[in-house]
């Protein structure tokens, strides 16, 4: 219970210094947005006027503050788009979320099974058609394999419409249907990576000593696998799943301009092109926030995995 | 009980034999102590007994016979019923020989769970009380410990109860007490004393220390590259070297530790 | 034992080779692209567009009639400049740092290395789209960017292979000759850290390749008209129906590169883990 508590204590500090840090930089490079909307020929009065009524003639300080507190409570600012920063997010972030979830699910899915396949088939040729095929996989970019598979699939086969998202206000079951596509995209480099990792961490994990003593014991294989080896295996692995979560996520931006979803990564793209700077500084730390809270998981996942990590409960 | 003939094990990795032609054998109830420096093929020796070897990464021949039955060229899955259930196996380093994340109880019982039908409440009061009798304290709370929890003595003893849980026909120590410290070191090895005692356990005693090999053992074999140099009752062997290899481990022992060590009997 | 490892070391040697080959002959072709390419890559050919591939146009044309084949060379070769790029400045100042960190150690080093932590658990691609809005989206402001955005995964890797090494035999005999600190980090304790940082690089390449060709695909560097594979296939993906080629020539060459590359990275593993493959 301390050790969740000092985690998330650091979880805070985390995100407290990446908003910051997300605020200043954008700070510096957004430049006078009072002059941007108004264009160059509004007259110092009128721009005075403006950049009182957003706040911007307060200290740097304050006016994280202030931001930091309303992004807390739901609400980061106004963009300079129009409306509000929360209705273009709370739009688009389930869509994001969805798929990454998804993507992720299918990586544990395929790459736990196919992984332990891996290890117990130790042949010869298998192990070199094994590595090959790793290395392939792990080439194919989320967004290439995006366009095959809405060619395969939307064109070919017409099993679904590409850039026609239902959206989830209009039809559930039809847009996971629709995000699976992508999601498979995001999945397959992931998949072939984690099948990797497993083995790898597996196979050391099988040259030490207690292996030798579960053997001489009785264990068959297997045994030595599920009841020994595997446990010993998972803390790597998973904090490797907490940093394959963060990849997902950060190629889902990607994916979702391949298969025009209305998600996270393609109003990222369109902030930064609109220089729409407070939702791009939104979407940073949404993001920032997501990758820690993975990562944070993580952590508290191994240590119920592993006693000795954060000491001795006696 | 256990014979092992002409023993030959040669690893696809080395040009000499590890084992090269050894023979002993062990009667019921008896300590054997197997004794030489590194390298010398005890531990392939004792590994040969125990199923261990690399089988696909050494060529082997021979005979190991545990009670008429071949271990050497044994299947696998015949290997399997014998291991844990007739042979118990007691490495090094307890610490490194014990899976890190199952907890002590469990580890102990292990050989139950494999080997014999008790449902869950039987195998742990079995464990419980071969805990009590490695004089492992308070069995109940250490059920629950991990390795990382316990100390290099506590551990061993613990390795000692997993291998002894279910009364196996041999007790293979290969060099049980090596990293421990020296206090320790003459508890465990009365605990192993008292356990061939009382349960007429066999055991095979493997350590490159002539001095502890004499306190437990009653007959003990000299091995130096691959081969048994020397072989005989303990005190004989110990008092009156033949080998020169042999005079000079006896030679090696400092004497003066002996009367300390002994007074605790 | 020994036929197992030869069987490793084979099996690992033919991965070697394959991905040299693989890499070479693109290597070769980007080359070959920089000071020659059969056609324009801008040049339009109103008479010939939407060509499948044959022998006049290798890979086909587009429906603008620009051949093919020409731009993805060009791609090829603009995609790898960035990726070498990002790979010098990253692996440089990474190798660099974690050296210093790993080898003195202290105070320094705990920071550095939290912070590190912290830097690492985002994707390289999440950094760099950030930084690229707020620095712009130019060729070598992306290169620049994504060098730096490398720098803290080398100099984990690059840590983590010299402390292991500090204490090392070889590294205090070096000291008690008097080698200076310099000496040792350079001339003893480098050598030995390659077998780590070599498969590191090879990785670090083909993230940096990933991490470009997602950034151009999203149109966020390079301007046109120099593209970059990224740009090609986003370009592709518009006429993909008409010209399914151009989306297959230019993902497969992202897909050759970083597949041969990473067959070299494989191959220079030292092969711990594998051993009972």
């Amino acid at each position: 219970m301390k050790y969740a508590a000092k985690k998330l204590a650091a979880l805070l500090a985390t995100m407290l210094a990446v908003s910051f840090l997300a605020f200043a930089a954008f700070q510096v490079v957004a430049g006078d947005p009072a002059t941007d909307r108004l264009g160059t020929e509004a007259t110092p009065q009128r721009v005075a006027e403006l950049r009182h009524e957003m706040g911007l003639d307060r200290p740097f300080l304050v006016q994280y503050g202030s931001w930091l507190g309303g992004f807390v409570t739901g609400d980061p600012g106004q963009s300079y788009s129009g409306g509000p920063v929360a209705d273009l997010l709370s739009a688009r972030l389930p869509v994001t979320l969805t798929l990454s979830l998804m993507a992720f699910a299918l990586t544990l899915a395929l790459a736990l099974p196919l992984g332990l396949r891996s290890v117990r088939r130790g042949g010869r040729l298998e192990g070199a058609v094994n590595t090959v095929a790793n290395q392939f996989l792990m080439a194919l970019p989320p967004f290439f394999t995006g366009i095959l598979l809405t060619w395969l699939f939307s064109i070919l086969l017409h099993w679904f419409r590409h850039g026609a998202f239902p959206g989830f206000g209009a039809d559930v079951g039809g847009s996971l249907w629709y995000l699976l596509f992508p999601a498979v995209a995001l999945a397959i480099p992931r998949v072939a990576q984690t099948v990797r990792m497993l083995r790898s961490t597996v196979l050391a994990e099988m040259d030490k000593d207690y292996v030798r003593t579960a053997i001489a014991r009785g264990n068959d294989r297997s045994g030595v696998l599920y009841r020994h080896v595997l446990k010993n295996s998972l803390v790597p692995v998973v904090t490797f799943l907490a940093q394959t979560m963060a990849e997902i996520v950060a190629g889902s931006i990607v994916v979702e301009q391949v298969f025009n979803l209305p998600g996270l990564g393609r109003l990222l793209l369109t902030s930064i092109s609109g220089r729409d700077y407070p939702t791009v500084q939104a979407i940073v730390v949404i993001l920032a926030l997501w990758v820690v809270l993975a990562n944070t998981a993580a952590d508290l996942i191994n240590r119920f995995i592993d006693p000795r990590l954060g000491g001795a409960r006696t | 009980m256990l014979e092992i003939r002409d023993l030959h094990v040669k690893f696809h990795s080395r040009c000499k034999e590890a084992v090269a032609g050894v023979s002993l054998s062990i009667a019921d109830g008896e300590i054997l102590g197997l004794v030489g420096e590194s390298g010398s093929g005890k531990s392939v020796t004792a590994m040969s007994v125990a199923g261990l070897l690399p089988r696909k990464q050494c060529s082997y021949s021979g005979d190991v016979l545990l009670d008429g039955q071949d271990l050497l060229h044994a299947d696998r899955a015949a290997l399997r019923k014998i291991q844990g259930r007739d042979i118990g196996v007691v490495f090094q380093e307890p610490q490194s020989s014990m899976d890190p994340l199952m907890k002590i109880g469990r580890q102990i019982e292990e050989c139950l769970y494999l080997h014999t039908d008790m449902n869950p409440a039987e195998r742990r009061a079995r464990a419980l009380s071969a805990m009590a009798r490695v004089e492992l304290p308070e069995p109940e709370t250490l059920y629950d410990k991990y390795p990382h929890q316990l100390s290099g003595g506590m551990l061993q003893r613990a390795m000692i109860a997993a291998a002894a849980v279910i009364h196996p026909k041999l007790l293979l120590l290969d060099e049980p007490t090596t990293a421990l410290d020296v206090t320790i070191q003459s508890q465990i090895l009365e605990l192993l004393k008292r356990l061939n005692r009382e349960y007429g356990m066999s055991m095979l005693f493997i350590s490159h220390n002539l001095n502890v090999v004499r306190r437990i053992t009653s007959r003990v074999a000299v091995m130096q590259t691959g081969v048994i140099v020397e072989a005989g009752a303990t005190e004989e062997v110990y008092s009156n070297p033949q080998h020169p290899y042999t005079k000079k481990l006896v030679a090696a022992i400092p004497s003066r530790n002996k009367p300390d060590f002994d007074s605790n009997m | 034992m020994k036929t197992l490892q030869k069987a490793v070391r084979a099996h690992r040697n033919a991965c070697f080779i394959a991905g040299c080959i693989i890499t070479g002959v693109l290597l070769a072709l980007i080359l070959l692209g920089a000071v020659w390419t059969p056609y324009d890559p801008t040049a339009m050919r109103g008479s010939e567009t939407l060509l499948p591939p044959s022998f006049t146009h290798l890979f086909g044309t587009d429906n603008f009639g620009r051949d093919i084949f020409s731009r993805v060379l060009k791609g090829a070769g603009f995609t790898a400049l960035v990726a070498g790029g990002t790979v010098a400045i990253g692996g440089l100042f990474g190798t660099l740092i974690g050296a210093l960190t790993g080898y003195f150690g202290g105070a320094v080093d705990e920071a550095l290395m939290r912070l590190n932590d912290t830097i690492t658990a985002f994707p390289s691609i999440l950094l760099a789209l950030v930084c690229v809005a707020v620095f712009g989206s130019g060729k070598y402001q992306v290169l620049l960017v994504l060098g730096i955005v490398f720098i803290p995964s080398f100099a984990r890797v690059s840590r983590t292979a010299f402390a292991a090494l500090r204490d090392a035999n070889f590294v205090q005999s070096a000291r008690l000759m008097g080698a200076g600190s310099a000496r040792i980090l350079f001339v003893h304790m480098l050598p030995n850290t390659l077998h780590i940082l070599l498969p590191a690089l090879t990785i670090g390449f083909n993230n940096a390749v990933l991490a470009e060709a997602s950034m151009s695909f999203l149109g966020l560097c390079g301007q046109p008209p120099e593209a970059s594979l990224g740009a090609l296939l986003s370009e592709a993906q518009g006429m993909f129906v008409t010209a399914p080629w151009y989306a297959l020539c230019s993902g497969g060459m992202i897909v050759a590169l970083i597949f041969g590359v990473g067959l070299i990275g494989e191959g220079l593993q030292d092969g711990r883990g594998d051993r009972n493959a």
